[in-house]
């Protein structure tokens, strides 16, 4: 168990393509750890960056306060679990698990004993036998994280962990790799592009776009904070609605509404701003509302227990979720309305905070 | 013989409205295709009766016909000395070409499918032209002269070197192409987990590609079964000359050829390379890999 | 694989980009890998073929004077070869044998029997496609005594059917009967790629056409050709080659009658190894060596423009 920390960690590609952009990260002892970002962010390559499959360009890895930015991938005592599992195809469930083993030249016997009892931990224990291919996908999961397991190594690494599950499992496996985790205590860093699955897992998010870290924080800052519009439009499962609008009067004019700011802005006057609000911080009147954006209900969307409506007016496109009672149908009169202390104002892309409000880029661990 | 299309059971919509609105067309059709199968099939078919017939016929001409069935002919042929050294001459060429092939040939794609080194694709596209050019009959004077030199001239070390490095080229072609269908996950993972370069190749690609290796080694062998330019060029003793240039003596020595002789042993030096590719076949499906993908 | 010294906090002194391969194997590991394979491709591929170059360029031979000591002659050999009747004769006869057996015939009739068979399933195809590997991967040695056999003059089988008794394919057609034979003998190559390749055209694509009321014809023309137009120049290329290169003629005709199939191999054969004039036989491969050259970069073009149309 070791804490990880990366120093202006930088990858270029022999093509000129700068996929880590001296990132600086600090993973804590036996937390939960999230690389989060679109494809080709360079999430991948750090992790793999970590686990030694790629050399960095120049920076360095520390595993326990070890320098290990030269030592080989088999040497830096780390597991890593591929997207694709990669279970040997020509090995049983045993075998596969007990792989690691072999390498360490633990006697045949031991190492079979320590794998049966590693799956029986993970509720492997009648499949023992089998063949990947015989496997379902959760199962074939389970078989790679304790074949991870079975090592006993300082640092989990996880290669988008769950998408290859369907979507129920992907549920169900993500409940059962959050338990074993709180229970292994193992420092764990793990790539997905799926927000949802970032938030829900994670104890921090360190969320990537080209080779750069463009916010690092818990769950909830991420959420609540983000610190820029790349953040901002990426985190949720609905996107933010982000209006272009003006200063007015320490409000925000979008169109001809002019909008609600939390407190303590410090707005220059008539300057150009985006005003972020999430649809579930939207409410929803039919009736005309001071400070609500007017428009037509377009489209309705039905989310089981919410409906996602987006409102069509002088502002553009504005998505509001709305709760499952309210009747609703296009082409009817709508209006929404943002909750203050929800809203959130960019100025060049980032951020403003109240004064004295620490920026959500270098947002620490709240344990 | 499979179903008429009409009787298909899968036939859609769209089928069955353009069937019925040209039944004709349809009937015209099914007669064209079994025409064209019967008339495939007896093309095929009539050259290779004569392999069946003849062996087993107490008084062997070159027609082929209904045998008075008679096992002598190959009591003829276990007596001819030459006849069943050459056979086992053609085994030892076969394995040990193989060998030579399906080993060098899986390091050499290997490392070429995995590390990306300068010119690699020019290289092996260079290779492999090169060895369609050059597959004996355009170099044969310097094949010669080179194996005169090396003092390999009657020598089945030589045949097995010369008849390795035209094989090669298109072994390594095939076999990077299988090497690159493996997704590298499962090398990585290993590589994690500690294993050395020869470690991984031993535990994960071997056993991964093992249907690419059994493929390039059932194709040398039969290259090599079949060949019969090169031992042809480079042995002169009878007793080390394998059975493609020992048939070719049967029939050529004395001015008549030994029917009995010849049907028989064509049959028993053909078995093998049958019996292989069924075996091949049936275990990982005769698939079609490596230098067509593109 | 070059290790720095570890220096925490700051960038290792001297590491310089190292690309790490899924192997572990680094350049060094890669090349030892690869070495094996490459000696033997240098020493028994490339040097005989660079040999014939020089080769081609003195009056060795086999026997007499010029065998001791060769003389360098230059383009000698290649200007008596362009003038020589039997090299000419030779090419027009390769020419012949290469068009009429592999591009038009193996690649016709494989392309013919792998889209007849398609979407069949079952004993007759299996039937079928055995028969076909059954001429392509039995010993040429063998295969060219059933033709002889097939082909005889008194008692052949091909007589016997067509009723057409004593007559000599081999001495009266003989380029023909040879152009047959080869069909025969490597159509299973193009049947298995086209096969294959068919086999990759996604079935949604060819409803589609069937859908918009697509011939056979023109599903093979609009959707199934412009799809497998790599795999159709790959295969030329190859069989080509083969046929080109190809010894196995000489097992039935031996050359003759009279050189009337007297293609390039044999012709190679029977000057340099039989009359003894290594030097003008390697120049005769020279050229041969060209010719299929010229063949591979043609096709070599047609297919890199092919990947620009795609791109």
């Amino acid at each position: 168990m070791a804490d990880l920390t990366l120093a202006a960690l930088t990858k270029v590609y022999p093509g000129g393509v700068r996929a880590l952009d001296s990132v600086e990260l600090t993973v804590a002892d036996g937390e939960f750890f999230a690389l989060l970002g679109p494809s080709g962010c360079g999430k991948t390559t750090l992790l793999r960056t970590l686990a030694g499959l790629e050399t960095a360009t120049s920076g360095a890895v520390l595993l326990g306060g070890t320098d290990v930015t030269a030592v080989p991938p088999g040497r830096r005592d780390v597991a890593m679990v591929f997207q694709d599992y990669a279970l040997f195809p020509h090995m049983t469930v045993t075998d596969n698990i007990a792989y690691p083993l072999r390498i360490r030249k633990v006697p045949g016997r031991e190492r079979r004993e320590r794998a049966a009892d590693t799956a029986a931990e993970l509720g492997l224990g009648d499949h023992l036998g089998r063949r990947p291919d015989q496997l379902s996908g959760g199962q074939q999961q389970r078989v790679a994280l304790a074949r991870a397991m079975a090592c006993h190594p300082r640092a989990f690494l996880f290669d988008e962990p769950l998408s290859n599950l369907d979507a129920r499992m992907r549920l169900e496996a993500r409940t059962f790799l959050k338990r074993l985790q709180r229970e292994l205590g193992v420092t764990t860093v793990f790539v997905t592009h799926d927000q949802a699955e970032a938030l829900a897992l994670a104890d921090r998010i360190a969320v990537m776009e080209q080779g750069r870290i463009r916010q690092l924080g818990t769950p909830a800052e991420v959420f609540r904070r983000p610190a820029n519009t790349f953040v901002a439009s990426f985190i949720g499962s609905t996107p933010m609605n982000l209006l272009p609008g003006t200063a007015e009067g320490g409000a925000v004019r979008v169109a001809d509404t002019a909008l609600p700011t939390p407190e303590g802005l410090a707005l220059a006057e008539g300057e150009k701003l985006t005003y972020g609000i999430r649809p579930e911080y939207l409410t929803f009147h039919q009736e005309p509302v001071a400070g609500a954006l007017a428009g037509e209900v377009r489209v309705v969307e039905n989310l089981g227990s919410s409906q996602l409506v987006t409102l069509e007016g002088p502002a553009g496109e504005v998505r509001v979720v709305v709760d499952e009672d309210t009747a609703l149908a296009p082409g009817t009169a709508g209006h929404a309305l943002p909750r203050a202390d929800r809203a959130l104002v960019y100025r060049d892309g980032e951020l403003l905070g109240p004064p004295g409000y620490e920026t959500p880029a270098t947002g620490t661990r709240t344990p | 013989m499979t179903a008429p299309p009409g009787a298909d059971p899968e036939t859609t919509a769209a089928d069955r409205h353009a069937a019925g609105l040209d039944g004709a067309r349809r009937l015209l059709a099914t007669v064209g295709f079994y025409t064209f199968c019967s008339l495939v099939l007896a093309f095929f078919t009539v050259p290779l009766l004569w392999l069946a017939s003849a062996p087993f016929d107490d008084t062997p001409s070159v027609t082929a016909s209904l045998p008075s069935f008679t096992l002598a002919n190959f009591e003829t042929l276990l007596d001819n000395r030459y006849a069943m050294r050459s056979l086992g001459n053609s085994a030892v060429l076969a394995a040990g070409t193989g060998v030579l092939v399906v080993v060098c040939a899986a390091l050499a794609a290997y490392a070429l499918s995995r590390v990306r080194l300068p010119g690699r694709d020019a290289l092996l596209y260079a290779l492999l032209l090169l060895s369609s050019i050059v597959t004996g009959t355009a170099a044969m004077v310097p094949l010669f002269n080179l194996a005169f030199e090396l003092d390999l001239i009657d020598s089945q070390l030589g045949v097995i070197l010369v008849l390795s490095g035209g094989l090669l080229p298109s072994a390594v072609f095939i076999l990077k192409d299988f090497m690159d269908g493996t997704p590298r996950s499962y090398e990585e993972s290993a590589q994690v987990f500690g294993a050395s370069p020869l470690q991984v190749m031993r535990h994960v690609v071997v056993p991964l590609v093992r249907p690419g290796l059994a493929t390039i080694a059932v194709w040398s062998v039969a290259q090599v079964w079949g060949n019969f330019l090169i031992p042809f060029l480079l042995l002169r003793s009878p007793e080390k000359s394998p059975a493609a240039v020992v048939m070719y003596t049967f029939y050529t020595e004395g001015g008549q050829p030994d029917l009995a002789l010849i049907s028989t042993f064509s049959l028993l030096y053909s078995v093998p390379v049958v019996l292989m590719f069924l075996l091949v076949s049936s275990r990982y499906g005769f698939r079609f890999h490596g230098g067509i993908k593109r | 694989m070059a290790t720095s010294p570890p220096e925490p906090g700051g960038p290792p002194a001297g590491a310089a980009p190292r690309e790490r391969d899924a192997a572990g194997l680094g350049r060094l590991g890669a090349t030892a890998f690869v070495v094996p394979a490459l000696l033997l491709i240098a020493a028994f591929l490339v040097f005989p073929a660079l040999w014939t170059i020089y080769l081609g360029a003195t009056d060795y031979r086999l026997t007499g004077l010029a065998a001791v000591d060769p003389q360098f002659v230059g383009a000698e050999n290649v200007e008596r070869a362009l003038d020589d009747d039997g090299f000419t004769n030779s090419l027009g006869l390769t020419l012949q044998f290469v068009l009429g057996s592999a591009v038009i015939g193996q690649a016709g009739l494989g392309f013919a029997i792998a889209w007849v068979l398609r979407d069949r399933r079952g004993f007759g195809r299996r039937l079928i496609e055995a028969m076909v590997l059954l001429a392509w991967i039995l010993p040429s040695s063998v295969i060219a005594f059933l033709w002889i056999a097939l082909l005889d003059r008194d008692d052949g089988t091909l007589n016997a059917l067509l009723s057409t008794p004593g007559t000599a394919w081999l001495l009266e057609h003989p380029m023909l009967s040879l152009i047959v034979f080869n069909i025969w003998r490597g159509t299973a190559f193009s049947m298995m790629l086209y096969a294959a390749a068919l086999g990759n055209v996604p079935p949604s694509q060819l409803e589609t056409a069937r859908l918009a009321g697509a011939s056979s014809w023109q599903q093979l023309r609009d959707v199934v050709f412009p799809r497998i137009r790599g795999h159709v120049l790959t295969n030329l290329l190859l069989i080509s080659l083969w046929t080109f290169n190809d010894f196995t003629p000489f097992l039935l005709t031996g050359g003759g009658p009279e050189d009337r199939t007297e293609i390039m191999p044999v012709f190679i054969y029977e000057t340099a190894l039989f009359g003894g004039e290594l030097g003008f036989g390697a120049a005769i491969s020279v050229l041969m060596l060209l010719i299929n050259l010229v063949i591979a970069v043609v096709y070599a073009r047609l297919l890199r423009r092919r990947k620009d149309v795609d791109r």
